[in-house]
């Protein structure tokens, strides 16, 4: 289905294999089928008082149901944003400045956020606030004595990601919600990664917010929301119109809300087919690792179901992109050449990977959609160009030389 | 990001790729660090011409492709010729790099410089020309 759907015009690809879905994910048709009556018969807007406006407020009333029901929560707990990082900006800056008026103004987070998160919190110092990033392990799991460490009666918000983007590790939620409680902080988890790669129960799950982003998660771009557990305020973030019971402003986007509640429900009832991911991803790491010199990133077990990452010394990851993407092989890297700084992925720096490997790194991430025979032409494809990128690198010639010397 | 046709000609069929045995100057540029690092060798006979040049490159697309462009810039030309290579004549050469990338070009014009020094010292020339590093001393 992918390879029909993807062929670019013109590109002479013998096969196109989509390996990038942490970055974002194709609509899904059943998502579009779902959206297309928004845009037609259910245009009204939904605080009209007119028939149009009634249809669009009930449209939009079943779509939160359907997100609280496929999250375990209530309806008036979903809030709907533009997208995951306006979540993230609101869930942050908002408990930020209300727990201030209680003399709360420090916010403890981790070293592997996603940007949305860190450059957030980078913002707040500068307006006075004091930020702690408590760093994580060699899997890229939180330490939670630094945690339980860092945290005191003075901090007004804890923010650990449920799990990472970059390598997949999934982050004990249960316990630093239960540290951030333990000195009455709000607790956020900025569950883009999650919401839909797993199963998610909000009402087990002891967190004051949680947010998502349709995008990774088969709905279209431009859409996100975040959960507000009932009886918590913060202040707002876009004010406006006293849409989402005052608490954010702007004309619900309602086809997108309508596509991220139906695509939220899919990947629901899927959850069921995730061990086939698994896998998959499982045949990757272990076909992947067996070439020399290279290592898994991240969490052997507790890691996103669609997630590998794994590091090759000696050669770099863009160089790595640039061939799998000739091959038709759309992947992704913590290397420093896909961004406009010298330095490689935080996340990877956090979990102690010297920066030689850092930049090696290179991060499939599969979905429901992706297919052994995928799999395979990943595994057959991917060797020869290590090799080829090796045998022009100077850090490699020093290896085989090293090598030679011991024979 | 987009790199120009010329980058990607470079990049999957670099010119010049290797090692050259008993090399009269050999320049090694960059980091690991910091994702890059250009190996150049050069071959020089008694009329100062570089009669052979190979590289090793570490890194990018951008840095893959730069290496491969200045060796093809400077193979058959002299030593003074090779020293007036700028990296803008590479970036030229390949039809622009992305903002970003340009760093990698200052590398590829760096190695090409350190390599002919490397020679310089070897037959006891003094090195009378700068070095412009692409990156800061660690």
């Amino acid at each position: 289905m992918n390879e029909k759907r993807f062929r670019l015009k013109g590109e002479q690809v013998s096969r196109f294999v989509y390996a990038d879905n942490a970055a974002t994910t194709p609509v899904s048709s059943a998502v579009i089928d779902a959206m297309m009556p928004c845009f037609t018969q259910d245009f009204g807007n939904p605080s009209s008082l007119h028939q149009a406006g009634r249809r669009a407020k009930d449209v939009l009333d079943s779509a939160r149901a359907s997100i609280a029901s496929s999250l375990g929560c209530e309806p008036s707990e979903i809030y709907f944003t533009s997208c995951g990082t306006e979540s993230d900006n609101w869930a942050i800056r908002g408990a930020a400045s209300r727990m201030k008026k209680k003399g709360r103004t420090h916010i403890v987070t981790t070293k592997i956020e996603h940007h949305a998160v860190l450059h957030t919190c980078e913002a707040l110092e500068r307006e006075g606030y004091t930020v702690t990033y408590v760093g994580v392990d060699e899997y890229g799991r939180v330490d939670l004595n630094e945690l339980r460490a860092a945290v005191s009666d003075k901090t007004a918000l804890v923010s650990v990601m449920y799990a990472n983007n970059e390598v997949g590790t999934i982050q004990p939620i249960r316990e630093a919600a239960e540290i951030a409680h333990s000195v009455g902080a709000i607790m956020f988890t900025d569950a883009v990664q999650a919401v839909g790669a797993i199963e998610i129960n909000l009402e087990e799950l002891p967190v004051d917010m949680l947010s998502f982003s349709g995008h990774k998660l088969h709905a279209p771009k431009g859409i996100g929301a975040l959960y507000i557990r009932r009886g918590l305020v913060i202040d707002n973030l876009i004010e406006g119109g006293g849409q989402e019971k005052r608490r954010r402003g702007g004309t619900e986007n309602l086809p997108y809300i309508v596509g991220l509640a139906k695509a939220l429900e899919i990947a629901v009832n899927k959850i069921k087919d995730l061990p086939r991911v698994e896998k998959m991803r499982d045949r990757l790491i272990s076909e992947l690792t067996k070439i020399p010199y290279s290592r898994l990133n991240g969490h052997p077990t507790e890691r996103l179901p669609g997630n590998v990452n794994i590091g090759f010394e000696f050669i770099e990851g863009e160089s790595m992109l640039l061939w799998l993407d000739i091959s038709g092989i759309c992947a992704s890297t913590g290397s420093a050449c896909s961004s406009a700084s010298l330095d490689p992925s935080h996340v990877l720096l956090a979990m102690g990977v010297p920066h030689e490997r850092a930049h090696g790194s290179l991060r499939l991430s599969i979905s429901h959609d992706t297919t052994d025979e995928d799999i395979d032409y990943i595994i057959e494809t991917l060797p020869p160009i290590i090799e080829k990128l090796r045998n022009m690198s100077p850090l490699w010639e020093e290896i085989v030389k090293k090598e030679a010397a011991k024979v | 990001m987009k790199y120009s046709e010329k980058v990607m000609d470079h990049f999957t069929n670099p010119r010049n790729v290797g090692e050259i045995e008993n090399a009269d100057g050999v320049g090694v540029v960059g980091n690991a660090k910091c994702g890059d690092i250009m190996k150049m060798y050069l071959k020089i006979d008694e009329n100062d011409v570089i009669v052979d040049c190979k590289f090793k490159t570490f890194g990018c697309g951008a840095a893959i492709a730069t290496s491969s462009m200045a060796t093809e810039l400077v193979k058959g030309h002299t030593i003074d010729e090779a020293l007036k290579l700028t990296n803008s004549a590479v970036v030229e050469a390949l039809d622009g790099l992305p903002p970003v990338k340009v760093h990698c070009s200052v590398l590829a014009e760096e190695a090409i410089k350190t390599a002919v020094a490397d020679y310089y010292n070897k037959i006891g020339r003094p090195v009378d020309f700068e070095i412009e590093k692409a990156h800061d001393e660690e």
